[in-house]
């Protein structure tokens, strides 16, 4: 015999490439990548019919924001640019705890919860602030954000300088924080400071 | 000189073999990186900027309602308002109910109570097809949603 050894042919391992691009292309195509973020919010629950409507609310109480379809902002009575709104609902949420007699900010009331007596004594006021939001159907969704987006930007601020005075971390340091204690910092902070954002049922306001 | 016979010197070929390789290691990544895409869009939508945004978790939870102008071709048949569009086909606000219940019969039981629907609503839009949505939500219980926004990169707040 001429060939004693057959030897194994080797697989041209060339067109591996073309293959795998082939794959990677397919991929690329029929697959998103984008990191979806938003602002999140929590709706009411449907209103029952034989439920008696809630008790009414102080009007000092309620920061009162108002969109008409022509994009125009009306905050507690005034004319407002949509960039001055978070310094604005800051000061409301903040208020005068010093100064009860101001009827331009919310009440107080001391806090009972076990968290916030813990975390910052049994004394401590939290105002009955609420932020009531009312737009038409004509408002554009881009101001209805640029408002969310400022009212929230409020609610965190004001977290992060309670958190900031008291534990000497930002609100958001003490929620991301592995540590159990700092979460539960970051629990009484919310509690002290929740974010109360009311929409009432849209109105054609007009104009 | 007897070690090297011939002048020309040539340069040997590139070794191809490791591309494959490579471009496996590409394949994947964007492989675990990237999620399937589930609908193919109907409407058109830029989507609106904001600063307080928050990382949407678990994809799987997550339920897509999409507002927005028609696709060109077919604003003929559509027009040129926005509509709502849930999974593959245009929708009424009045269709929103069915959405979600089947959104909640394909979901585990445990799981429906984490459920978010998150609403790509095109800036321009009007709020009346919005509050129409919510209010539907509403009253199918369907309460987490979440506007998706993207994230304004602002630099004074990075300092």
């Amino acid at each position: 015999m001429a060939r004693s050894k057959r030897e194994i042919q080797e697989i041209n391992a060339g067109s591996m490439a073309d293959i795998a691009f082939l794959l990677l292309i397919f991929f690329l195509v029929t697959t998103t990548m984008d990191v979806d973020t938003g602002l999140m919010r929590v709706l009411p629950p449907p209103i029952l019919e034989d439920v008696p409507p809630p008790p009414p609310v102080k009007m000092r109480n309620v920061f009162v924001v108002l969109a008409n379809s022509a994009d125009n902002l009306l905050v507690e009575d005034e004319y407002m640019q949509v960039e001055d709104l978070k310094d604005a609902a800051k000061e409301f949420i903040i208020g005068q705890p010093n100064n009860p007699g101001n009827e331009r900010f919310p009440e107080f009331k001391v806090s009972e919860d076990p968290l916030i007596i813990k975390y910052f004594g049994a004394n401590y006021l939290i105002s009955k602030q609420i932020v009531s939001l009312q737009n038409d159907r004509g408002t554009s969704y881009q101001l209805y954000i640029a408002i969310q987006d400022q009212l929230a930007t409020a609610y965190s601020e004001v977290r992060d300088e309670v958190a900031m005075n008291q534990f000497g971390k930002k609100y958001k340091e003490l929620k991301e924080s592995k540590s159990k204690v700092d979460n539960e910092k970051a629990k009484a902070v919310r509690k002290l400071i929740p974010q109360r954002i009311s929409e009432a049922e849209p109105k054609e306001i007009g104009g | 000189m007897q070690i090297r016979k011939k002048g020309k010197k040539t340069v040997p070929p590139v070794s191809t073999a490791s591309l494959p390789d490579i471009v496996f290691m590409l394949l994947f990544f964007f492989m675990v990186t990237t999620v399937m895409r589930e609908t193919s869009l109907k409407v058109t939508h830029v989507i609106p900027k904001a600063k307080e945004v928050a990382k949407l978790e678990r994809k799987s939870l997550v339920a897509y309602i999409h507002i927005g102008p028609p696709l060109k071709p077919l604003q003929s048949i559509m027009g040129t308002e926005p509509r709502i569009q849930l999974d593959d086909a245009f929708a009424m606000p009045s269709d929103i109910a069915t959405f979600v219940e089947s959104v909640k019969a394909e979901t585990n039981e445990a799981e429906v109570p984490l459920l978010t629907y998150s609403l790509k609503v095109d800036v321009k839009t009007k709020m009346g097809i919005v509050v129409d949505v919510k209010q539907e939500l509403r009253k199918a219980n369907a309460l987490k949603i979440n506007y998706s926004t993207s994230k304004i990169i602002d630099k004074a707040t990075t300092l």
